[in-house]
């Protein structure tokens, strides 16, 4: 192994050294000669139309070069959903236009209207709040089972019912399914919400737009996850720039857990207005704007049956979702609630019958889209809860009845009845190992103890999967994708031997740059502190897919192991010319290419520098350079697993639930930077605890968002986790990787919530509260006091 | 943030005339002043700050109460007024975080009458007094409603005269986002006896238990608070609790604060 650190060390993140001092570069910090500042209006109702926006005042303000409204953009496109869902019955799904600015209607409280932009920043607001728009009120439309029931009720004028979609999983299964619940000797039935999130990154969405009037070129300095992709949306879609002239970067991101994927309606109007100024124009959204216009997660309306035979035998799943979508179709929305949803349905386990319902529904809200986890939390959340509950109402152990139902090891490849094909997996051993790690055998114990002090202690389990690795192209333009999902990689060996990788993916945090340097050092033999990893401009990397779905390391990871192997191909056929031997019987090891049984060796440095000065090079048959390209589209999801316990303390007077200890027992394949990994793991069960406990977006019947600010929207803090007890000693390398990568990303904000829900429910039954048998998270000591007492 | 001016007075007498100037506004630890600023939501012409007028700073003994200064820190009544009034020095350390304790001032809050704002409860069961640039107020005539106080327009609180309990403890249920009190409760036994008062819960602010003060003066034990309740009527119902929850909280953490006062 390399000295400073190759596959499988916990290499410290070499990022964090910017980052903790103040040297990292976000889109906030960047500023361009000459900027302007843009100040978007937004609307204050949830739902209006628009009958005129006068700007004249504004336009007289100090300082103001322009007022822009939805008007100046009707003729651009509009921002298109990535997914086609097909209802049921085969109709289209419905695709109202996503316009850069709100133009005839407001249909969310922070749908944006209107942009001011002026020499400073404060010359801006004072012009905002001159812009006069009459806009009359229309009824809002913000409960989903409202939306769908009351057909005069509507988002879009010319979508009835406000439903997308009515989409069924697999629909030719859906008689089997239902004769099967008709059969069943036992029907468990839970009807229960997931919490609709403000994904809340650190750093808040901001985007310069720089048009260069010399050359034509538009750049984009902005806030996301994948470059590439808002590129390709804003040129080919929005604003019908040719994708040669549109640079895009994403600098230093603080965070984005799927809320930077998508390309919002800002980064187009900056574009613009930079073009119409011929200056840059610059945003940066504040946090009041950021819980407004983000694209929100979850918020779904579940009701989920499981049929069983009496021993607590899964026999079908059937569940009926309304998924909220808010105003828009955010690019990723169709796709969240139904292919990283449904196909999520059978778990870990063996259920033979599963069939599921999506309604998708607009409302005059904010758009909802993918948010760490994105479906899966949301499939594993309803699963854990009603496989919890049936083992109440059978009295059965749910350590013992999530054993048997576990589809077991030698059952792979695991075709599930809802379309995934899981490759390996060994989920008794994670159980196994999570029953060890959580110390299951003292509970009793521990739990006497918090009796003493008037507290009610439970234990709450859950096993979970998840696919990802998003994912393979043929497969999804199958289910309705518009994009391909593959990833790219460049690696370009400099003369003097040193190595830059060009990365399609995008790292927002996840500690990219560390590992997968850690992972080029250990193939080629060369010190990681050689090899820097470039990510983040299209103007300098190949076409990528950027960072979401636990994609960056089994997908464009494996761009990257693809473009290494074809250096070190190369590499060997310099090497035989070199050593004058045959390219077959050149080995490359530990850095060295060596002509096998023989001591003749040239380091990779030597065969660097020839390929760059290649005054001793096979000119004929081979071009100079070093520098080699891969895409790699994967050829499945990968399928992390894993089982989660949590253990909390309630106290019964005040409804408030502590979280005493949490479990992790996961299996990601090969680990390659186990101190990242863990990271991962602590951020991703501590946003989970947070949706189970803490957060919650909530709207008022008129679409005021009660939860605006960190004053009512509680974000987990540090003092409200526990220490996190994670283990990832499980593997079963992912099978159609050269790494064994699985991904780890989102896997913590899917196993919990669940496993949260469970210990409350089973702490308040074993505290004689058996009346008690769901609670809606967040599980507020309110709503916990509340539950109690009823 | 509008232009405004800055001024900073070093005597109460001149903060006092700086205080009449058209628009203008006391500034004290800025910890709920500023930020209202910023949000574009107040748009004072003229910020009097207080900070820099020293005998309106600090904690010490005045005739046997505990005398706090109006521009003095929660971070100071924290550490300095413990080993006077220990309860009191614990509600200081909890309000918000380090950064908040070492600007926001027991003044400030005060004047601001948060409805779930800690001080209230502390000075209304001390049956503390408030000190002005030009008179003494009761704890019991300050507080008039949410956001509400007896002070006139440019009135100045200059200090905080506390009467030193023989006992006394803060019990604070955190609202789980902003970490304000969702209800908040200051249970203080002197000898003429006991004074509880709520904060966090009720549509008028802080509030006297006065049932329970009667019983609690009685025997000052939980047992004796047990078989009383208080109506939900007028309590605060929001996305963090209803009223009954609020009602609930407030009997459980005076019992709480009853078994702990020290
Ligand atoms: C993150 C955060 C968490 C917080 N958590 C809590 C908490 O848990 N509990 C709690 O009780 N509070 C909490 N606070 C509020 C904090 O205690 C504030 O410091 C306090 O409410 C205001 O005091 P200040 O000195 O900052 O006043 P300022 O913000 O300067 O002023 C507040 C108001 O009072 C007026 N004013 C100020 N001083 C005087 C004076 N001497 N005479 C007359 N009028 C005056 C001002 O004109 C203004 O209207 C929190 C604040 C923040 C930002």
């Amino acid at each position: 192994m390399p000295k400073d650190g190759g596959i499988g060390a916990s290499t410290v993140r070499r990022e964090d050294i910017r980052f903790l001092t103040g040297k990292g570069r976000y889109t906030a910090d960047i500023n361009l000669r000459g900027q302007a500042y843009a100040c978007f209006l937004r609307s204050e109702v949830a739902h209006g139309r628009i009958n005129k926006i006068d700007t004249a005042e504004a336009r007289a303000m100090p300082g103001v070069l322009a007022v822009m409204t939805g008007a100046d953009f009707a003729a651009m496109g509009g921002n298109p959903a990535g997914w086609h869902i097909p209802s049921r019955n085969g109709d289209a799904m419905k695709e109202p236009k996503r316009p850069v600015l709100a133009h005839g209607k407001v249909r969310h409280v922070g749908d944006a209207y209107a942009v001011v932009v002026a020499e400073t920043l404060e010359q801006a607001r004072d012009a905002a709040g001159a812009v006069v728009a009459d806009i009359t009120e229309l009824p809002a439309v913000v409960d989903m089972a409202q939306a769908v029931a009351n057909p005069d009720l509507r988002v879009h004028d010319e979508i009835a019912n406000n439903v997308c979609f009515d989409w069924g999983w697999i629909e030719d299964n859906r008689a089997a399914v239902d004769a099967a619940f008709k059969a069943a000797p036992h029907v468990t039935t839970l009807e229960l919400v997931n919490n609709r999130l403000v994904p809340n990154a650190m750093e808040p969405r901001a985007s310069i737009g720089d048009y260069d009037p010399g050359t034509g070129d538009y750049k984009l300095y902005t806030t996301s996850q994948n470059p590439h992709l808002s590129r390709l949306l804003i040129a080919a879609f929005v604003m019908g720039i040719p994708e040669n002239k549109l640079t895009v970067i994403a600098p230093d991101v603080g965070g984005g857990f799927g809320s930077k994927i998508y390309h919002y309606g800002e980064e187009a109007a900056v574009l613009a207005a930079s073009k119409a100024l011929n200056r840059p124009v610059k945003w940066v959204a504040d946090r009041s704007e950021s819980f407004l216009s983000d694209a929100h997660g979850r918020d779904h309306v579940t009701r989920i049956e499981l049929a069983t035979d009496l021993e607590g035998n899964f026999l079908a799943l059937r569940t009926e979702t309304l998924a909220n979508v808010g105003a828009y179709l955010s690019n990723f929305s169709t796709a969240t609630p139904t292919f990283l949803h449904g196909t999520l349905m059978a778990g870990p386990y063996r259920t033979p019958l599963v069939y599921v319902n999506v309604k998708a529904v607009f409302t005059n809200t904010a758009p909802v889209d993918a948010y760490r986890g994105a479906g899966r939390p949301e499939a594993t959340f309803s699963i854990e809860r009603v496989v919890d509950k049936m083992c109440r109402e059978l009295k059965l152990d749910p350590v013992a009845v999530r054993r048997k139902n576990l589809i077991q090891p030698d059952q792979y490849p695991y075709t599930t009845p809802v379309g995934l094909v899981y490759d390996t997996g060994n989920y008794p051993a994670t159980l196994d190992k999570l029953i060890e790690i959580a110390d299951f055998s003292g509970f009793e114990a521990r739990r006497a103890e918090s009796a003493k002090r008037g507290k009610l202690r439970g234990l709450g389990l859950s096993t979970w999967i998840e696919a990802c690795g998003i994912a393979p192209s043929n497969l999804v333009g199958v289910l309705g994708a518009r994009v391909g999902l593959y990833d790219a990689a460049t690696v370009r060996v400099n003369a003097t031997g040193n190595i830059s990788v060009m990365t399609g993916a995008h790292s927002h945090g996840q500690g990219h740059e560390t590992v997968f340097a850690q992972i080029v050092s250990d193939k080629l033999g060369i010190p990681a502190s050689s090899i820097d990893i470039v990510h983040g401009d299209t103007s300098k990397i190949p076409f990528g897919m950027g960072s979401y779905g636990s994609r960056s390391l089994a997908v464009g990871g494996t761009a990257m192991v693809k473009a290494v192997d074809k250096i070190i191909a190369k590499g060997k056929k310099i090497a035989a010319h070199m050593l004058e031997a045959a390219e077959g019987d050149i080995v490359f090891e530990d850095g060295k290419f060596s002509v096998t049984g023989t001591d003749k060796a040239k380091t990779f440095g030597e065969i660097a520098f020839s390929a760059y000065v290649p005054h001793n090079y096979p000119l004929e048959t081979l071009e100079p350079g070093l520098e080699e390209t891969a895409f790699y589209d994967p050829a499945n999801f990968t399928y992390p697993a894993g089982a989660y316990a949590c253990e909390v303390e309630v106290d019964a007077e005040t409804g408030r639930v502590e979280i005493a200890s949490f479990a992790c027992a996961d299996d990601f394949g090969n680990v390659m930077n186990p101190m990242i990994v863990n990271g991962q793991v602590h951020g991703g069960v501590a946003q989970g605890i947070g949706q189970a406990l803490l957060e919650a977006a909530a709207y008022d019947d008129n679409g005021q968002l009660l939860t605006g600010s960190y004053m009512d929207y509680a974000m987990p803090r540090a003092d409200d986790l526990p220490m996190f007890t994670v283990d990832h000693s499980c593997n079963t390398p992912c099978t159609h990787n050269p790494l064994g990568v699985k991904g780890c990303g989102e896997a913590g904000a899917i196993g919990s919530p669940p496993a949260v829900v469970n210990a409350v429910i089973d702490a308040l039954h074993r505290g004689g509260h058996t009346h008690v048998t769901h609670i809606d998270m967040p599980l507020t000591p309110s709503r916990v006091w509340s539950a109690i007492q009823n | 943030m509008h232009n405004f001016d800055f001024v900073k007075p070093s005597s109460v007498a001149d903060a006092v005339r700086a205080m009449s100037a058209e628009g203008a506004q006391a500034l004290s630890g800025g910890q709920t002043l500023l930020p209202t600023m910023k949000q574009r939501l107040a748009a004072p012409a003229v910020l009097v700050s207080l900070t820099g007028i020293a005998d309106t700073r600090g904690v010490c003994l005045d005739n046997g109460a505990l005398s706090v200064g109006g521009a003095t820190t929660h971070a100071v009544v924290a550490s300095e007024a413990r080993r006077y009034y220990p309860a009191l020095a614990d509600l200081a350390g909890g309000i918000g975080d380090p950064a908040v304790r070492s600007r926001g001032t027991i003044g400030g809050s005060l004047a601001n009458n948060d409805p779930s704002a800690c001080y209230p409860a502390a000075v209304l069961a001390s049956g503390a007094t408030i000190l002005t640039d030009r008179r003494r107020i009761a704890a019991d005539d300050f507080f008039q409603g949410m956001f509400s106080t007896a002070l006139h327009d440019g009135e100045i609180i200059t200090g905080v005269l506390f009467p030193i309990p023989e006992k006394a403890a803060y019990v604070k249920f955190n609202q789980p986002a902003s970490r304000f009190a969702l209800t908040g409760v200051f249970v203080a036994k002197y000898g003429s006896g006991v004074r509880v008062a709520v904060t966090g819960a009720s549509t008028d602010g802080v509030f006297r238990w006065t049932e329970a003060e009667r019983a609690l003066s009685a025997s000052f034990t939980p047992a004796a608070i047990a078989g009383l309740s208080l109506p939900s009527d007028g309590m605060i119902a929001d996305l963090h609790g209803s009223a009954a929850y609020r009602a609930n909280l407030a009997k459980v953490l005076t019992g709480r604060g009853v078994a702990s006062a020290h």
